[in-house]
């Protein structure tokens, strides 16, 4: 108790600041985690209009648009714009905001940390933009052409943009540690008296896994990219063969991070559906702790298979059998998450909000990208998908409704909270079936473009492959618009709306759902007292 | 509701387009080419087993979902069972869940597994064809090392190629059928990767490392593949062309080639001093292939990565601060190391290039002086 009167005092010598102050100063859970959601839509805007003219330049063969290093500049930038800019923030935001409300918090444990973590990121983002940009003013070198990847020796020949990007992955790094760290404090130390750590809401579990992850593979690409930056001016060969180095050492460092990545990517959104369906079946998670298990488990193997980015790069036989093996595990622990969410739909009493659509369309397209991803894992098999455009269909059937569209659904679903006001009920339904089915027509067409021959990352290709990469450049530019329409829906619903009831949805269970909406300045001041029906 | 159906519709056209009409796959261009190796046989087999599995689970979750979707609807009435997670079933479900999955799982794991083995690893103890493949920006050379044969593959313009724009090389790899074939992977500056889905493998080429991977044509052919690990600016520019003659066909066309090499080498050991207009016309040719890529044909290049050879003070500068750049490389650049080509041919390219567009060196470098320059 005297813990939480030591920051409820606090939290009164800040009351109300205003202006900028409020939100370069904030130290408020609310404030920041709106903060990190803005700029994850900002991101978001910029990745999207990337795709988009890695698109346009699809759409037929030939190079009309862009120039080849423009194009994989363009590749590289997509990415990084979108999994450290738009979805890691977006999590870190909605974390922000709910994991204090759901565990009868006051704040975060370390919020001075929690505003430093925010505010590294915008240094971050200009510093990945201007890697993109420094190499078009005079004496800016060559374009970054590696994918985000960062693959020595290409990585090396690369001009100085390259040390931009190498310094944005370190702030970017550090933003996401200190996230984690605040994270598991907050929900190691700050739960309502009576919350034991099997009563604490799903999305909290995924987030303390996810932080888990983060602080245990973010500083070994933080240590690949260091190497890197030695490589190319200190005179060291860690990655050059002929100094005695090893190129694909850099593969090792960063795959390691690179799919642990993947499930931190996954988590949090798996977490928003844990609470989106129960909400709209009206009835409780099924198997709370084997999906808490089931996350454990895909944290824990999801560390040690990844060379499975890696293949064709001549491992033995015995280490190529051992990753096949580990990876196909995984199948698992997924399943059984799949499985709980069916299983949590079925002989509830459905209603399909725009939140539910989402968490549906989810589940539906995730289990195919998850089968794919089996098919991946197969050695002789992806010895033929590996690096094709069937590896980039698949990669976006997992990371678009595992991650994007689970943090889509969780906007929609704690909007009315946030903001107090009701969305636009019809709208969210338009925008979403115009995004799901822009997403279908774009990613489908290129399982068979990949196994037809083409490879991934290239911006020309031969006659053979126009039709399908027409039909996908079309259901790009009709996904990618289809994000004003999501911008327009949120801009209407902060400004104004049908007030929203604290409960906002009639089956939401919850301690986030028993302040007003939207929650004043400061919540949880006094720790509610935990019920056994509120948990679960 | 309407776009669940045609996801599964368009499934079910894809399960029954792969499964039963053969013959329509390879107009449509929706899965891999036909095998032309036993190895690529065994790898479209475990490919397709894979994907029945995965389409037959899909079909099945789907299945349930749409059950669901339509029957436990508040709209129709449906009252939520609030219990049903605290049924045997939801009880015990955390077993017998991830025990049905393991079992799929070992299904496929073990038949991978077996195609891994027999795919994987070169025959040992037997006498295969060594085909070293070394990836450059942005072309091919092939070794064939038991031939003493050495074949430069680079794409063609589009002007000449056609519809097999990026599908079509200068020079082939031609490769017998019915013979045990090793391929040793090594790249001479960034990643590349040796993809002809036909013949089933894609290996990296990595600077410092050889890997191998081997394959046993069974029928004549023309197989089309590309580089698949990107390697720069021209990354699309890179296609792999297999040309599969039999055996005694083979023989012939490294009789021919041993031949040309011959003269060449001939050629080039000949002491005599060659005109300005001999060395511009076979520069110009050489400059055309081997250079044009990077520093283009118009001696342009393509600033920053790739600097213009037109005006350059390199170029214009001194022969042996030319001869050098050419000969050596410039390390941490795409400016590789020609020293490998012969003398009259690095005579020839500088001659060239010191001579035309607007450079105007004026002087011509002979055979001799490249040796010299060594």
């Amino acid at each position: 108790m005297s813990y939480t009167n030591a920051l409820h005092d606090e939290a009164h010598h800040h009351d109300n600041p205003t202006g900028w102050r409020r939100w370069l100063f904030s130290t408020n859970h609310k404030d920041i985690g709106t903060l990190y959601l803005l700029f994850a839509l900002t991101m978001l805007f910029m990745g999207g209009a990337s795709a988009m003219l890695i698109r346009a330049e699809l759409f037929q063969p030939g190079i009309q648009l862009l120039d080849p290093d423009l194009y994989n500049n363009l590749v590289t930038n997509h990415a990084l714009l979108m999994i450290f800019g738009a979805v890691m923030p977006a999590a870190a935001g909605l974390a922000n905001w709910m994991i204090p409300l759901m565990i009868g918090a006051p704040d975060m444990a370390l919020p001075r940390m929690n505003n430093l973590s925010f505010w590294i990121l915008p240094a971050a983002g200009t510093m990945l933009i201007l890697s993109f940009v420094v190499p078009f003013f005079p004496g800016g070198g060559s374009q970054i052409n590696t994918g985000w990847t960062l693959y020595p020796p290409l990585s090396v020949q690369v001009g100085m943009s390259m040390d931009f990007l190498i310094f944005a992955i370190h702030l970017l790094g550090i933003s996401s540690v200190l996230a984690s760290i605040n994270i598991i404090v907050t929900l190691l130390n700050m739960r309502a008296p009576g919350m034991t750590l099997m009563q604490m809401p799903i999305f909290c579990w995924t987030w303390l896994v996810t932080a888990f992850l983060l602080i245990l593979v973010v500083p070994v690409l933080a240590g690949g990219v260091t190497m890197l930056l030695f490589d190319r001016h200190f005179g060291t060969s860690f990655f050059d063969a002929a100094g005695g180095g090893d190129p694909v050492l850099f593969q090792h460092l960063f795959w390691f991070f690179g799919h642990p990545e993947v499930y931190v990517l996954l988590l949090p959104s798996i977490g928003v559906l844990s609470h989106i369906i129960p909400t709209f079946a009206r009835k409780p998670l099924f198997g709370y702790k084997s999906m808490v298990g089931a996350m454990i488990a895909v944290g824990t193997i999801g560390m040690v298979v990844w060379a499975h980015h890696q293949y064709t790069i001549g491992m033995s036989l015995g280490a190529v059998s051992y990753f096949m093996i580990g990876t196909i595990i995984i199948s698992i622990p997924v399943g059984l998450m799949i499985f709980n969410f069916i299983a949590t739909m079925w002989r509830g009493a459905m209603t399909f909000e725009t939140p539910m659509l989402f968490a549906v369309a989810i589940i539906l397209m995730f289990t195919f990208g998850g089968l794919s991803g089996v098919m991946l894992a197969v050695v002789p098999a992806d010895m033929q998908y590996h690096d094709s455009m069937f590896v980039v269909a698949h990669f976006h059937y997992v990371l678009m409704p595992g991650a994007v569209f689970g943090l889509f659904a969780g906007v929609f679903y704690w909007l009315p909270k946030w903001t107090g006001h009701m969305y636009d009920e019809r709208l969210g339904k338009i925008f979403f079936w115009i995004n799901v089915t822009g997403f279908n027509l774009t990613f489908f067409p290129q399982h068979f473009l990949g196994l037809a021959g083409m490879p991934r990352r290239i911006i020309d290709y031969n006659v053979m492959f126009t039709e399908f990469n027409a039909i996908s450049s079309v259901g790009a530019m009709i996904f990618g618009f289809s994000h004003l329409l999501l911008l327009y829906i949120i801009i209407k619903t902060i400004r104004g709306g049908e007030p929203a009831t604290n409960r906002v949805w009639e089956g939401a269970k919850g301690l986030e759902w028993e302040v007003a909406s939207p929650p004043p300045f400061h919540t949880w001041e006094t720790p509610p007292l935990i019920r056994q029906e509120q948990t679960s | 509701m309407c776009r669940r159906f045609t996801t599964v519709s368009r499934l079910l056209l894809l399960t029954a387009g792969l499964a039963g009409f053969q013959s329509t796959q390879a107009e449509y261009g929706i899965n891999f080419p036909p095998p032309a190796a036993d190895v690529a046989q065994e790898i479209y087999d475990i490919h397709m087993l894979t994907m029945r599995i995965a389409t037959f689970l899909l079909l099945v979750v789907f299945s349930f979902i749409i059950y669901s979707l339509y029957f436990h609807r508040k709209s129709r009435g449906y009252q939520a069972d609030q219990n049903f997670h605290n049924t045997w079933f939801g009880n015990w479900s955390w077993v017998i869940v991830p025990a049905l999955v393991l079992g799929v799982d070992l299904t496929i794991a073990s038949n991978a597994d077996t195609v891994l083995k027999k795919v994987w690893d070169v025959p040992k103890d037997e006498k295969l064809m060594d085909v070293k493949v070394t990836g450059h920006q942005w072309w091919w050379e092939f070794d064939y090392l038991d031939h003493g044969i050495k074949v430069e593959s680079r794409y063609i313009p589009e002007e000449k190629a056609g519809d097999l724009y990026l599908r079509e090389v200068d020079n082939r790899l031609v490769l017998p059928t019915d013979t045990k074939i090793r391929f040793l992977h090594t790249s001479a500056d960034v990643l590349h990767a040796f993809w002809v889905p036909e013949l089933a493998f894609k290996k990296d080429a990595i600077p410092g490392y050889v890997t191998e991977t081997w394959s046993e044509i069974n029928r004549e052919g023309v197989f089309r593949g590309q580089c698949a690990e990107l390697c720069g600016t021209w990354h699309s520019r890179m296609p792999l062309v297999v040309e599969s003659v039999s055996p005694e066909k083979f023989q012939e066309w490294v009789n021919e080639q041993q031949a040309i090499k011959v003269a060449t080498a001939a050629e080039a050991a000949s002491t005599k001093t060659w005109s300005k207009n001999e060395l511009m016309t076979k520069g110009k040719a050489l400059y055309e292939t081997k250079c044009a890529a990077c520093h283009q044909v118009t001696g342009l290049g393509l600033p920053p990565a790739f600097p213009p050879l037109n005006g350059s003070p390199i170029v214009n500068g001194p022969v042996e601060g030319h001869l050098n750049m050419v000969i050596n490389g410039k390390p941490g650049t795409a400016m590789q190391a020609w020293g490998s080509l012969n003398d009259l041919e690095i005579a020839a390219i500088v001659t060239y290039e010191r001579n035309t567009w607007d450079n105007k060196a004026g002087d011509t470098v002979q055979p001799t002086d490249v040796a010299l320059a060594r």
